[in-house]
Formats: structure tokens, C-alpha cells, sequence
């Protein structure tokens, strides 16, 4: 099994170093054709704004588009996450690829300076607390469609849903040492194939 | 609820990974800096290039111009503080900038000490020539590490030599014992586990971005493929003729650095890059890399 890894800009590198370490090979996908071989794609986190002129400039979107289409699982953290949203309710000019009926807010928990971590809970992946790492991290405003899972909150917010081959959380797994979430995302990889 | 911690200053730095940090004087710099694609900017009074024309001292930009780039842009937002001027420090963190760069292209506000970084919960960037420079900086609380390079001249230089001396530092760590590693920790006056975890690592404990001379797109895929994991630009996009044209091509060259067909695309009719300064013909008094160990 092979996970892309959108490596236009952002902590690919993390994710890259998460999913080596469960097993599976990754790949750093630049360009459209990088894409053909992967079985899933992770959208890392970093700066949805510098990403989105990449994809655009570089023909990826309707790459991106196609591999949606055919079912293959998507993972987006943090600006994947907004990248893959169907609303940007503070930037509605910005590109999003609406793969998942949620609105989200870009930088809704503040600057740096706010940037936090607490455990959360993960019902679907155990008993054990999650250390989820929110930086200068989107918010779930609200779910648009029954479709949406959510599969974690945090108090009323929802901060980890999926939709069908969509998966996405507003924090940063691939900055801790716990591998759940990456290996939740893997037998969705799995399964498809 | 923690916040501060040194996971979440080194993970905004993760963040910024494959991308290029633009230097602004202006709201209307910062515009066109995102525009281009730029990861963050850095708010300063004056370009790097700038001050070195200008003489006297160097100081922390006019917190309203930060307050005011802040507000006008959605990525991150850095701002240079004196060596040492925890104070100036405070005033940034206070204004909500999400790192702070202790730079000696400011001048230096303490002759013998650096700032205490651990006392912020703001992250801090600082500049190193070597390995040593590096882990007294990270010692000292830095999250993110970048070479010194020389500003302000368009030569690059001066980042290469920097950039090969700590990867070249690094590797040799990697190969001694302990003892060794105890004798050059003492050398290099940092802690003994921090030597270790580097020799085991073969890397710095934090990203390692290329600063100080960067001017062109081949500037910052010469800089990314010696191991650079992002690049500062100063004086090199907003100097040049057509400062959003060279702001994108330098954002495309960092993440397809390895790609030769795409840098060439770029760089086509960039029109001028800013005017550069031959190392030799600088006074040694010039060089604002040495301006602290």
C-alpha cells in the first residue's frame, strides 16, 4: 500500500515519518502523475493559502478531483482540513475542494499565541485520551449534511468527522506519538483496495 | 489546556516546512507576499539592504505598522527583535506575532547574552553560522534555527558556507562516542543530552531554514537541496523590479527544488534581481553575521 502525501508545502514531513513507522510506503505527491500510484492521500497541515495556489498552478486540483472520484481515501489535517471543506466562512473567495458538507473558520481559535494542546477523546479509537495539538488551528462551525460522522468533539465543536472516503481533524496527530488516527486512516486506505 | 509548549512552537516551524518567509516594510508588501504564496511574513522597518545603507542602529519595527500587517493578512506573522532586548521581545508577544526573530540584522542590544526564550510563550527563531551557534540558540529556548547567511547582500554565499559548516558539524558528531560527544558539548558550551540527541538524530532538534543572501529562485533550490527545510527572503523579492512575479517563482522553486525544469520555467524574464555586494569589497565591520556567538 502506498500513501500520497501532498508535499507542496507544510509538515508533510511529519505524516511522512507517522505512516513509515505503521508500515506502509509513502510518496510525495507534486505533481498529478505522483497521484496515479497512491492508494490514499494525506493533505498535511501548513498554510491553506501558499498550497492552493500550488494546486492550481501545478494542475492538481482536477487530479485531486479524479482520485475523489474513483473512492480512494483522503486525510486532511488542519489546512488539509480546510482545503477539503465545503464552506470557508471567514474567506469564501478561497478555493476549497467541498469533499466534506462541513463550514469551517480558518484561524477560529486565535494566533500562536493561543495555540494549545489538552487530551480529547476519540470514542471510535479507544478508551486511552488523545493529545490532540491545535495550532493556530480552523474550526468546525457546523456540519451541512447528515452524511458527516464526527467522530470527535470537543465540548460542542466537533474537531475529527468523516464523510464517506473524506477523513479530517482540526488538530495535528502527526506531531504526537500516537499512531491511532494514522491507523485509522490506513485501513480506510486498505479497505478500498 | 497547556499552551506554550515547546511541541507547539516547534510544530508552527512543521508547519512552515517547503516554503518561503518574505521580508515587508508594508501593509501593502504583506498583501502581495500572500498574494504570491508566501508562508509568513516578517515586519520590519526596513529591509535588510535598506539598513545596511541607512547605518545607525537597527531597531524593532513600529508595533502599529505590526498590529496593522496582523490585521491585514491570514498567514503568520513574524517580527525581528534585538539580540538580548527581552523587552522589545515582550512588546511582539504582546502584539500577537506568531514568532520572533532575535536577528542580528537589528542591532545587537546585549553584548554577552541572548534572550531566555523559555520565558515566552511566543517561538523564537534565531540565526546560526555553526553547529554550535545553533544548540547555544536551542539551548536557550529557540524553536526554529536558521542560517545567518550575510543579509542584505543578494550573496548567497555566505548561507552556503553556514548551511554546509552545520550539516558537515553535525555528521562528524555522529560518528564520536560519548566522551567525545561530552567534550564537545563543553566546547561548544551547550548540555550534553542536547550534543547526544543530535548525534542520534543526525539532525538539529528543530527545522533549519536557510536565510541571509537569498535573491533568485536557483538561490533557494541551491539552499533547499543543501538541506534547508524552507528560506527566509530579505531584501531579495521587494529590491528586485517585479517583487510579485520573483515572490511566486520563489515559492514555486522552494517546493520544486528538485525539479530543474520548473526553477528554469520560473526564473524566465524575471526582469532584475535586486543589486548584490561582493563579499571582499565589505569593511569587517560590515558583516552583520558577527555580530553575536
Amino acid at each position: 500500500m502506498i500513501i500520497g502525501i501532498l508535499g507542496l508545502q507544510g509538515d508533510f514531513d511529519a505524516h511522512k515519518k507517522m505512516v513509515e513507522h505503521l508500515g506502509a510506503k509513502t510518496l510525495l505527491v507534486k505533481t498529478s502523475e505522483d497521484l496515479d500510484a497512491a492508494d490514499g492521500l494525506i493533505i498535511p497541515g501548513g498554510e491553506s493559502t501558499t498550497m492552493t495556489r500550488l494546486l492550481f498552478r501545478y494542475n492538481l486540483v482536477g487530479a485531486i478531483k479524479r482520485f475523489h472520484r474513483k473512492g480512494k481515501p483522503i486525510f486532511g489535517t488542519c489546512a488539509g482540513m480546510i482545503v477539503l471543506s465545503k464552506k470557508i466562512l471567514n474567506h469564501p473567495e478561497q478555493f476549497r475542494f467541498g469533499f466534506i458538507d462541513i463550514a469551517v473558520a480558518r484561524n477560529a481559535y486565535g494566533r500562536q499565541i493561543d495555540s494549545f494542546e489538552e487530551d480529547i477523546a476519540i470514542p471510535s479509537l479507544g478508551k486511552e485520551p488523545f493529545r490532540a495539538v491545535f495550532i493556530r488551528a480552523p474550526k468546525i462551525e457546523s456540519v451541512l449534511s447528515k452524511k458527516v460522522e464526527s467522530l470527535a468533539k470537543r465540548g460542542k465543536e466537533h474537531i475529527m468527522a468523516r464523510q464517506g472516503s473524506v477523513l479530517v481533524c482540526s488538530f495535528h496527530p502527526e506531531l504526537t506519538h500516537d499512531t491511532r488516527v494514522h491507523e485509522y486512516f490506513l485501513k480506510m486506505a486498505q479497505n478500498f483496495r | 489546556m497547556e499552551k506554550g509548549t515547546l511541541r507547539l512552537k516547534v510544530g508552527l516551524a512543521e508547519m512552515l516546512k517547503g516554503g518561503v518567509i518574505m521580508d515587508v516594510v508594508s501593509v501593502e508588501q504583506a498583501r502581495i507576499a500572500e498574494k504570491a504564496g508566501a508562508v509568513a511574513v516578517m515586519v520590519l522597518e526596513r529591509v535588510p539592504a535598506d539598513i545596511r545603507k541607512a547605518g545607525g542602529v537597527a531597531r524593532m519595527a513600529d508595533p502599529k505598522l505590526i498590529k496593522d500587517v496582523t490585521k491585514a493578512v491570514s498567514i503568520p506573522v513574524m517580527a525581528k527583535c534585538r539580540i538580548g532586548h527581552f523587552a522589545e521581545a515582550q512588546v511582539l508577544e504582546t502584539l500577537g506575532v506568531d514568532y520572533i526573530d532575535e536577528s542580528e540584522v537589528l542591532t545587537p542590544a546585549d553584548a554577552e547574552a541572548h534572550i531566555d526564550k523559555f520565558k515566552f510563550k511566543t517561538p523564537f527563531v534565531c540565526g546560526a553560522r555553526n553547529l554550535g551557534e545553533a544548540l547555544r540558540r536551542i539551548a536557550e529556548g529557540a524553536a526554529l534555527i536558521r542560517t545567518k547567511g550575510e543579509p542584505g547582500t543578494g550573496n548567497i554565499i555566505e548561507a552556503v558556507r553556514h548551511m554546509k559548516l552545520i550539516n558537515a558539524e553535525i555528521k562528524r558528531l555522529a560518528s564520536l562516542n560519548h566522551a567525545h560527544l561530552r567534550d564537545e558539548a563543553a566546547a561548544m558550551r551547550v548540555p550534553f543530552d542536547l550534543v547526544r540527541m543530535v548525534a542520534e538524530k543526525k539532525k538539529l532538534v528543530v527545522p533549519n531554514f536557510a536565510a541571509g543572501g537569498i535573491a533568485t529562485p536557483s538561490d533557494a533550490s541551491l539552499m533547499m537541496q543543501l538541506g534547508a527545510e524552507s528560506v527566509f527572503v530579505g531584501s531579495g523579492i521587494f529590491k528586485s523590479s517585479d517583487p510579485m512575479r520573483r515572490a511566486k517563482a520563489i515559492v514555486d522553486a522552494v517546493t520544486y527544488f528538485d525539479k530543474p525544469h520548473v526553477v528554469a520555467k520560473v526564473s524566465m524574464g524575471l526582469g532584475e534581481a535586486m543589486e548584490g555586494i561582493e563579499m571582499s569589497t565589505m569593511k569587517k565591520s560590515d558583516f552583520m553575521q558577527d555580530r553575536s556567538q
